[in-house]
């Protein structure tokens, strides 16, 4: 070291030689004697040139960085598990906090005002899907899924779980490496039920299937397609009466609007946190909820951290403490129910601070936004020649366009040089026939960026 | 209303002042005396006492003696010094108490079980010298508070935890022996609070059913079943139809087919069969073989054709053991020789903890 | 509080955490008031009974109110504005070049989009997965794993499909780890669908080469371990364990949470193993944000990359693109390909710190340690887990009050508990099992200054004299916390409340 590194206080100074007179040792490598030298690396590592001051690491990383084009260059039409939602300031602001990026576990009380944040994530996503047991959150919506089958099996004892044949595929995978391989004694198995022309789960071959074989029945309002399920209650009580749990797939963002999971039927309710005051991030910014009625059953199988409201040793006051670690693998290890883990909990507190802001009245006015842009886009996208959109079906925020004579690589690249990244590009995924494209549409794009794409989307397909 | 019993055992934690390793000797009172000691166990059970009435005013029955500093507390009886006595007093408190706090050891906590016919919830204050069983808390304060939470709780809730002692002609002949006298009910710890290396605090029983029964489903039809004593094989034996808690019992196809056998018993019940051998851990020095199930000799494991062993215990149990090994004593030293090395013990429904088992 | 000041504890005037009496957000509804508007759009039709009937339940407050609110709430977080030398989670600097960094060029970035708009990040991946391979000796490192467990569980899952493609999958059923490695690996490999065998640590600290040959054999799938341990226990013998585990066809993943006292000296793959882990948000200083969004960075040698989830960063001449097109991969483990924030603030980290930044940091680790090592050797009723190992521990170091409690009845909860009162953060205890009773293990790393690290242990000496001259104001702490001890039995059924909504039901009517 040329010089006392800012980041390592004992760098400088003579702290290293007071420490090394304390322990009475003559150098450091001194103690390193329990690791035998053959298990040692023979060479200095070979690696970039160190950027200790901070101007020059700053320039490289803006350097480095200034090689990506981002959806706030370009209109962005993206969405697919991760959403262009508007992030208020007050989030960033709240996330950046030094006292809860470097916080780790400390005790209730030290911790006081993190734990009761925590509480009050897990409170509001509560009062949006109308439950009341809420674990802290999971890495995402698609673990949160995979977590809740296997609560769903752990509860009934079935290694069977029932799902939508048209699914994002992002969480499917994810969802099959939470069941595990066939060769494996306790895999869980995936079967799928057809979707109807309609978008929406084919009862028909729901009831053929939900039989007493069934851990769960899994579906998501909104639909990866963004279609509304106009009877979510009919498909909660299909899965209660083969003695399987209702497990609810739900946008959070969409709540204001459309009727809580708690309140038709479900009885467990996930999905991600990411719309509720959360940048994409390149996708870092995924996170998933995992909520359910407050009973033993459910509350005894949960992976995730949960915080619970205490009283304290003085009259009125409120504290936040864990509850049910015991059953998390810190407590049983690997009998612990799945795993516990670092997970995305300071986005828990973007997600708070957004949902707090809100409101009742936000959540409302929202819905209706992103119903309102999204449907104008479709309207808009259909009249255009070769292309179409499924206008038949109620949607939320994301809809599937076909296309008629043009692949989505090619009309995606046309646009990208218009400065638009289309869709997602769905050809060939499960449900789709021919070159189609998955497009989001939230209350950030406004009816100048609809029209600039319909206009470039014209040009493109002409 | 509901009441405390507390019951003080003036001579228990004497034996290990006085180089002994326990107090069961009848005139080891006087010898205290003689030797001009400080009784322990009023003085810590005062300390229990003064914790418990920060936080309850419930009243307490006290038998025996009373503790320090509490001479106008109601006592049931004046004989103390011997089990008889301690035998007596909770006897007498059968019906008139929610739940019986002592100082003592395991000795103590041995009488008090043998002696409470209704079952009444049992917390030890740690006085004695041998503390192996589950009922203690981890310190005096402790045991007064989880009194008071206890009785204050409308739903009482307990736990099962087994009441250990050592064999004490053996000890003073210098040769471990834990045995496991019986199970007892205790207040629900969770907070850590009773001396346990575990942090979280549920039925271990409950913890360790998924283990059984998969253990249970796993058993073959072609097999001849031993299993041993324990509050874990009591649990199996559960799910097979019912065995004995203290005792060897045998199982077939599923089924319990003979309880409480001996040793001559097993060894004709194994001739020609396929066996196998389903034991627990017994104790804070972890005997796998040869403590409360001598019926499983030398004899018969050698007659059994050194038989498979099936050892299923909780982690925590295991994590308790110091040093972190287990012991078989067959009577048989070579058969011990033999037997000794890496074992390993279930300890859940995929999962086993090797544990090294010496002589 | 801030205290790289001699004998801070005796000229200090007393700390005291903010105490803003916050009430509960849920608290304050029915107000009218709004935090956010949006333009107004016609009610929708929507179709059969899916219109929410009654509006959910959450606060009516107003913008500055948030705003005010969750920033009470950060001051009363301690984290690590006191001084946290908090075992096994390698307490650093989280640089807020990183932060800003992260948030000026990532937060508008889409992982759907064209790989050609994200050359940055693409390029940045391979720069780290370069630096990790060069510090680990592996092939490859992906960061899809949203933290150290979920890198574990990747290993389990690549270990699945690994035996899946030789056709062994059915017969290699069990995974063996020690009783020292962190929970995350046995409780992966048993949720990835493996049987569990764990070791127990014998008499040098770790388990014996015997009691492993013991149970490996055609059925073992993987070793996963930690070395050294959170006792600051190096196993000598793991080449040879590694050795063992191929010979029987097995797999070797070493769980690298304990490296910083091994950086630049140790390189998993030289060791034999097959794969290894990093948590970016201990090692390579980015935050933890109490719990994520993290990175398990996975690492391993070329035989398993084509297993790695998908996608994957793939350099073409001068550009990258994501290569999803990996038939033996086991997909994704999470969506998309991980927290980039995360991987951008530990590359920042690491290129601050260079080859020579990283042995620095490592050796500082390791002196720092065994410095505390020695002065908590010399409080009162303070042992060390395994003292008849006496040579130099690593980066931590196990020790125990048992004697303190023993005679004083005080814990080791409440001494952690206290110590908070002069700015310490609660101390890290000890994994489960708890193989040494009362236990403590702090980390000093190479952040905090020697007149910090005097400072935590001067509390700790003070506060276990306290146990023994004045029990009560340990038991009764903290004092100067932002709110009281927790009286609520959290863990019974009808008391514990994880929402609001509960809270009410249980409590309140």
């Amino acid at each position: 070291m040329t010089k006392p590194h800012p980041w390592m206080a004992n760098s400088g100074g003579d702290a290293k030689q007071q420490m090394l007179a304390a322990v009475g040792a003559q150098d450091v490598e001194a103690l390193f004697v329990q690791v035998p030298a053959d298990h040692r690396m023979q060479r200095p590592l070979d690696l970039p040139p160190q950027l200790a001051s901070e101007v020059a690491l700053s320039r490289h990383l803006d350097d480095l960085m200034a090689k990506n084009e981002t959806c706030a260059d370009n209109l962005s039409f993206l969405g697919a598990g991760a959403w262009p939602h508007y992030v208020p300031a007050i989030c960033d602001e709240v996330v950046g906090r030094y006292e809860w990026q470097t916080s780790v576990f400390g005790a209730p009380t030290s911790d006081h005002g993190r734990n009761q944040a925590w509480f009050e994530f897990t409170s509001q996503i509560g009062a949006l899907v109308e439950m009341d047991f809420v674990g802290l959150p999971v890495y995402s919506w698609g673990c949160a899924i995979g977590h809740s089958v296997r609560m769903a099996s752990r509860i009934t004892g079935r290694k069977r779980v029932l799902i939508p044949a048209i699914m994002d595929p992002e969480r499917l995978s994810v969802l099959e490496n939470y069941c595990a391989p066939t060769e494996m004694e306790r895999h869980i198995e995936i079967v799928t039920v057809a979707i109807g022309a309609d978008g929406c789960i084919d009862r028909d071959d729901l009831r053929a299937k939900a039989d007493d074989s069934i851990a769960a029945i899994y579906f998501e309002t909104p639909s990866y397609h963004g279609v509304i399920e106009g009877n979510p209650a009919e498909l909660c009580q299909i899965a209660r009466d083969a003695g399987a749990e209702a497990i609810v797939g739900v946008d959070p963002l969409s709540l204001g609007l459309l009727e809580a999971p708690g309140a038709y039927g479900a009885t467990i309710a996930v999905g991600p946190t990411q719309p509720l005051g959360v940048h994409m991030y390149a996708g870092g910014g995924v996170g998933g909820f995992i909520a359910s009625p407050d009973e033993e059953k459910y509350a005894r199988e949960y992976n995730t951290l949960n915080v619970s409201i205490s009283q304290t040793r003085q009259q009125g006051e409120f504290g936040f403490g864990l509850t049910l670690f015991h059953q998390s693998s810190y407590g049983m290890r690997d009998e612990g129910k799945d795993w516990t883990g670092n997970s995305v909990y300071l986005w828990s507190l973007a997600n708070a601070a957004y949902m707090a802001a809100m409101g009742p009245e936000g959540f409302a006015e929202i819905g209706r936004l992103i119903m309102a842009r999204a449907g104008s886009a479709a309207q808009a996208i259909n009249a255009l020649d070769g292309a179409s959109v499924d206008l038949s079906r109620p949607i939320f925020k994301e809809f599937v366009v076909q296309f008629a004579d043009h692949d989505v690589a090619t009309i995606n690249d046309a646009l990208r040089q218009r400065g638009i990244f289309g869709g997602k590009d769905i050809t060939g995924e499960a449900g789709i026939t021919g070159a189609a494209a998955l497009f989001c549409v939230t209350e950030t794009h406004t009816p100048d960026d609809i029209d600039r794409l319909v206009t470039a989307l014209k040009e493109v397909l002409a | 209303m509901t009441r405390l019993g507390l019951i003080v055992n003036p001579v228990a934690g004497l034996g290990g002042a006085m180089a002994r390793k326990g107090s069961d000797e009848p005139d080891m009172v006087q010898r205290a005396a003689l030797a001009g000691r400080d009784l322990v166990s009023p003085v810590r059970a005062a300390r229990a006492l003064r914790a418990f009435q920060a936080l309850s005013d419930a009243p307490v029955l006290c038998g025996v003696v009373r503790p320090d500093g509490s001479p106008d507390m109601p006592l049931l009886s004046g004989a103390y010094g011997t089990a008889q006595d301690t035998r007596d007093v909770v006897r007498d408190m059968q019906g008139q108490v929610d739940l019986i706090l002592f100082a003592g050891g395991d000795g103590t906590a041995r009488d008090i079980c043998a002696a409470n016919a209704g079952g009444i919830p049992v917390l030890g204050i740690p006085s004695g010298v041998k503390m192996h069983s589950g009922v203690f808390a981890r310190s005096p304060e402790r045991a007064g508070q989880m009194a008071a939470r206890f009785l204050s709780d409308t739903a009482q809730r307990t736990e099962a935890v087994e009441i250990l002692d050592i064999d004490e002609e053996a000890r003073r002949a210098g040769r471990l022996s834990a045995r496991l006298y019986t199970v007892a009910r205790t207040p629900l710890d969770s907070s850590g609070a009773r001396q346990n290396p575990k942090a979280g605090g549920t039925d271990p029983v409950g913890e360790m059913d998924a283990t059984l029964a998969s253990y249970a489903r796993r058993m073959r039809d072609d097999t001849l079943y031993i299993l041993g004593p324990g509050m874990t094989m009591a649990a199996l034996k559960q799910r097979l139809g019912g065995g004995t808690l203290l005792g060897v019992d045998l199982a077939q196809c599923g089924q319990i087919i003979a309880r409480d056998v001996d040793e001559d018993a097993l060894l004709s019940a194994i001739a020609g069969r396929n066996v196998r051998i389903g034991l627990t851990v017994v104790g804070g020095q972890g005997f796998v073989l040869g403590r409360g199930n001598q019926q499983i000799s030398a004899r018969v494991l050698r007659n059994a054709g050194l038989p498979p062993i099936d050892v299923i215990c909780g982690a925590d149990k295991l994590a308790a053991l110091h040093p972190q090994e287990l012991t078989i004593d067959t009577g048989d030293p070579a058969l011990d020789a033999e037997m000794a090395g890496y074992w390993p013990v279930m300890t859940g429904p995929a999962r086993h903890q090797v544990m090294k088992v010496v002589p | 509080m801030t205290a790289p000041i001699k004998d801070y504890l005796k000229r200090s005037t007393g700390f005291h955490a903010a105490r803003w009496a916050e009430p509960v957000v849920c608290e304050m509804t029915g107000t009218g008031r709004r935090g956010i508007v949006f333009d107004d759009a016609p009610a929708p039709t929507l179709p059969g009974t899916a219109m929410r009937k009654v509006a959910p339940a959450l606060p009516e407050i107003t913008e500055h109110d948030a705003l005010r609110h969750y920033l009470h709430l950060s001051q009363m977080t301690m984290g690590m504005m006191g001084v946290s030398l908090f075992g096994t989670c390698t307490m650093k600097y989280n640089p807020r070049i990183g932060e800003r960094a992260a948030l000026e060029h990532l937060r508008n970035l889409h992982p759907l989009q064209d790989a050609s708009t994200l050359q940055g990040v693409l390029e940045l991946y391979d720069n780290f997965s370069d630096f990790l391979c060069e510090v680990s000796g592996m092939d490859q490192f992906v960061f899809q794993a949203g933290g150290g467990a979920d890198a574990a569980y990747t290993h389990a899952c690549v270990t699945r499909a690994y035996h899946a493609s030789r056709g062994e999958l059915q017969q290699r059923d069990q995974i063996i780890t020690t009783i020292q490695t962190h929970p995350c690996s046995p409780a992966t490999a048993n949720t990835a669908g493996f049987e569990v065998i764990t070791l127990t640590l014998e008499e040098n600290g770790y388990p014996s080469l015997e009691q492993l040959k013991s149970v490996v054999g055609p059925r073992t799938a993987a070793l996963m371990v930690n070395n050294p341990d959170d006792m600051g226990i190096y196993n000598p013998d793991i080449k040879e364990w590694v050795r063992i585990v191929h010979e029987a066809g097995g797999l070797c993943f070493y769980d690298h949470a304990n490296f910083n006292g091994v950086m630049s000296r140790l390189r998993a793959r030289e060791l034999g193993f097959d794969a290894c882990m990093y948590m970016l948000h201990k090692t390579f200083g980015a935050p933890k944000g109490g719990g994520g969004p993290a990175v398990g960075a996975y690492g391993c040698a070329e035989h398993l990359v084509p297993f790695l989830p998908s996608p994957l960063v793939v350099k073409d001449g001068d550009s990258y693109r994501l290569d999803d097109d990996r038939p033996d991969s086991i997909g994704r483990v999470r969506e998309f390909w991980g927290n980039a924030p995360q991987v951008l603030k530990a590359y920042a980290w690491a290129r601050a710190m260079g080859a020579e930044g990283l042995r620095e940091a490592a050796d500082i680790s390791v002196l720092s340690n065994n410095y505390m090592d020695k002065r908590l050797g010399e409080v009162r009723g303070v042992t060390r887990s395994n003292p008849d190992i006496t040579v130099p521990r690593m980066e931590m170091t196990r020790h125990s009050v048992e004697k303190v409690t023993q005679d004083t009845g005080i814990t080791i909860f409440e001494i952690s508990i206290r110590m908070t009162d002069f700015g310490i953060d609660a101390l890290w205890l000890s994994h489960e099992p708890w193989l040494v009773a009362e236990p403590f293990t702090p980390e000093a790393g190479e952040l905090w200054s020697k007149e910090d690290i005097d400072y935590w242990i001067d509390v700790f000496e003070h506060v276990v004299t306290e146990a023994y001259e004045n029990p009560e104001i340990v038991r009764t702490a903290p004092h100067n916390a932002p709110i009281h001890q927790l009286t609520t039995a959290l863990d019974e059924p009808d008391q514990w409340a994880t929402t609001w909504r509960a809270y009410q039901r249980k409590h309140v009517s």
